[in-house]
């Protein structure tokens, strides 16, 4: 069982829930257009698509990405762990311009960042491991958005992405100039994200 | 780790990634490893500080360079064909949905000690200083024969088949002189050396249609597309194809050593003191060194810059095609340049590299030629890389070996590669009569 990534990705992209989502397999590039005040959003979302277990992400992951979430399951305090130290070890490659494996400085160099931390799982507030101020004071002590989701009952989904967008629509993300082989460009701005943390 | 799966592959490089992606698409169990922490394995870009461990043995760039980590220089500096085999695969698998493309600004010829610009339009032909005006029209009259050439229709032959006769014999029916010759079989059939003059002229005429369609892709000045932040970005497109479809990815694992039962099969690789049993391995030379043989070197030239190649009338990327006849040698030199316009290094400065099969053990003199094209340099690096080939009867141990990247400008080598290896593992064709019109939607 995972901490949700592919279901609050489904949810918020086709408004579906699967009980039994398989581990992620077949379609982990999701498209969605979101239209806040200031701007229409076209997020290009990146799922991990697994590649997130054994620290084997890759750079290209990272490469112009508007906005990153950090998922974990509010019913199991080891998945919290495991972001908490995502976060910090995304932070301390920060630091160290040597140490390269991988381009995870890109993104933290990168000031017009928006990270997002993710308690999943809201319905399960009976089982619940990781109560919502220590995901919220963890969350504030480095820079990014909060917020409690539930994929199952589509508690805070759409609002986690609104209030990403509206981040990104004033931060004005990186464009890549290129093209894609197969895909026509729009006029929205673009706002690529991950999701990682399993 | 400790699981049965149907297909482990070793190493990162773009073959195995291509492979391991259509393997799990195809619905198999993969498990795909790496002794290094990066992914790519021989076909990686490096970022400065990887650059100067490799070849400076320290991690200490000089600081005017700028940034680090605005660098992806190519251990394998290649083109695509804009419609060539790799863009049909990327299309048919949609991994290009993972990927920026920019297109290639020039394709230049060095002929008579210099530069020329390989004609991307009419005008330019009309121009180009690479033919007399009678050459001209003799040549004209044979590419509108390869243009009309159609494999189906036996109409457009005009009574040759060209299966049976060689290229040399086509060409002499145009009368055309051996500098246009060489200009033809090396610039635009993008042949390495002499030897298909006296092979069946079916593929150079080929060679020729892949040359035009695409060059008529992206309407730029060569048939050239490059991918944004370097090839690198290709082997970590193709992983995540298998990722997403179901593949297990792990880097950074020491040893691999492939274990064989008793009747010398392949059944497992253990790293870590784990083994991960399977059916069958796909890797490259480096995995198994005792069922490779070496079948050439690679000699290469990487120079950092601060201005354009001299003579490319300020182009951005470019190649330089010095073809093996003009410079006396058995084999063509390639000068390939990208810079920050494609975003594989910081503002203001550009890549290039000048590669060859090597003939002798002296990259520096015998790279000279196209070295001196470059004007001046920031920095140059030297290397010679040997090339193995596979040995091993893969019915008899289901190893799958690939070759190591040979010197061509282009992936056409490296995918047929793969896609042979892709029906020897499955015992299945790769369907890809993909819908090319999709591409050409992407025009900027």
């Amino acid at each position: 069982m995972g901490t949700g990534k592919t279901s609050l990705v489904l949810r918020f992209v086709k408004g579906q829930f699967f009980h039994h989502q398989e581990a992620t397999i077949g379609a982990a590039f999701f498209t969605q257009i979101l239209s806040v005040s200031e701007a229409t959003v076209k997020f290009d979302i990146w799922d991990t698509a697994g590649q997130e277990r054994y620290h084997s992400l890759a750079p290209m992951y990272y490469r112009g990405a508007a906005a990153a979430i950090v998922v974990y399951d509010i019913s199991t305090m080891d998945t919290f762990a495991r972001a908490k130290k995502w976060v910090q070890e995304l932070q301390k490659q920060g630091e160290e311009d040597a140490v390269m494996t991988l381009n995870f400085q890109f993104i933290l160099r990168n000031p017009k960042l928006v990270m997002a931390l993710v308690g999943n799982k809201s319905d399960l507030d009976s089982k619940r491991e990781v109560q919502v101020e220590e995901g919220e004071e963890f969350a504030q002590e480095n820079g990014m958005l909060f917020m409690e989701t539930s994929a199952k009952t589509a508690e805070n989904v759409n609002e986690l992405f609104y209030e990403i967008a509206k981040k990104l629509a004033t931060a004005s993300p990186p464009n890549p100039s290129g093209v894609t082989l197969n895909h026509e460009e729009t006029q929205e701005r673009r706002g690529k994200l991950f999701c990682c943390i399993g | 780790m400790d699981e049965e799966y149907d297909v482990i592959v070793l190493g990162t490089g773009l073959k195995e990634c291509i492979l391991s992606g259509l393997l799990s698409v195809d619905g198999l169990k993969v498990l795909h490893m790496d002794r290094n922490d990066y992914y790519g394995g021989e076909s990686t870009s490096l970022n400065l500080i990887q650059l100067w461990k490799k070849f400076r043995g320290n991690d200490k760039p000089p600081a005017h360079l700028g940034s680090s980590r605005d660098y992806n220089v190519d251990m394998v500096p290649k083109f695509m064909m804009a419609n060539g085999t790799l863009v049909r695969v990327l299309i048919h698998t949609d991994v290009t949905k993972y990927l920026y493309f920019k297109a290639v600004d020039g394709s230049y010829v060095f002929n008579k000690g210099k530069v020329h610009k390989v004609p991307a339009t009419d005008m330019e032909a009309l121009k180009s200083p690479l033919m007399g005006i009678f050459e001209k029209r003799r040549a004209r009259k044979f590419f509108i024969y390869v243009q009309d050439y159609d494999e189906k229709d036996p109409k457009t032959h005009e009574g040759m088949d060209l299966t049976r006769v060689s290229t040399r014999a086509l060409i002499a029916k145009y009368g055309l002189d051996d500098n246009t010759v060489d200009f033809i079989g090396h610039a635009l059939a993008l042949h390495r050396d002499d030897r298909y003059l006296d092979e069946p002229a079916l593929d150079t005429v080929k060679r020729m249609k892949l040359y035009a369609e695409s060059l008529a892709r992206f309407q730029g000045g060569s048939p050239y597309i490059y991918p944004l932040y370097g090839l690198g970005e290709l082997p970590q497109a193709f992983a995540r194809l298998s990722a997403v479809y179901g593949g297990t990815y792990m880097l950074n694992k020491p040893e691999c050593k492939v274990e064989y039962d008793d009747e010398g099969k392949v059944c497992g690789v253990t790293s870590e003191g784990e083994t991960a049993r399977c059916k069958k391995v796909v890797c490259d030379p480096s995995y198994l060194p005792n069922k490779v043989r070496k079948i050439g070197k690679v000699a290469r030239a990487i120079a950092i810059m601060s201005h354009p190649i001299p003579n490319t009338n300020d182009s951005h990327s470019v190649q330089i095609i010095l073809p093996q006849k003009q410079l006396g040698r058995k084999s063509d030199m390639y000068v390939f340049c990208c810079s920050y316009s494609h975003n594989v290094a910081p503002k203001g400065k550009f890549i290039a590299f000048v590669s060859t099969e090597a003939e002798t053990d002296h990259p520096e003199s015998e790279l000279k030629p196209g070295i001196d094209l470059l004007g001046l340099v920031d920095e140059i690096f030297f290397d010679i890389y040997d090339r193995y080939e596979p040995v091993n009867e893969p019915s008899l141990d289901n190893c799958f070996i690939s070759t190591s990247y040979d010197a061509t400008t282009h992936f056409e080598s490296t995918v047929s590669d793969v896609l042979n290896m892709y029906t020897m593992i499955t015992g299945k064709v790769l369907d890809l009569s993909v819908d090319l019109s999709a591409a050409s939607a992407a025009e900027e």
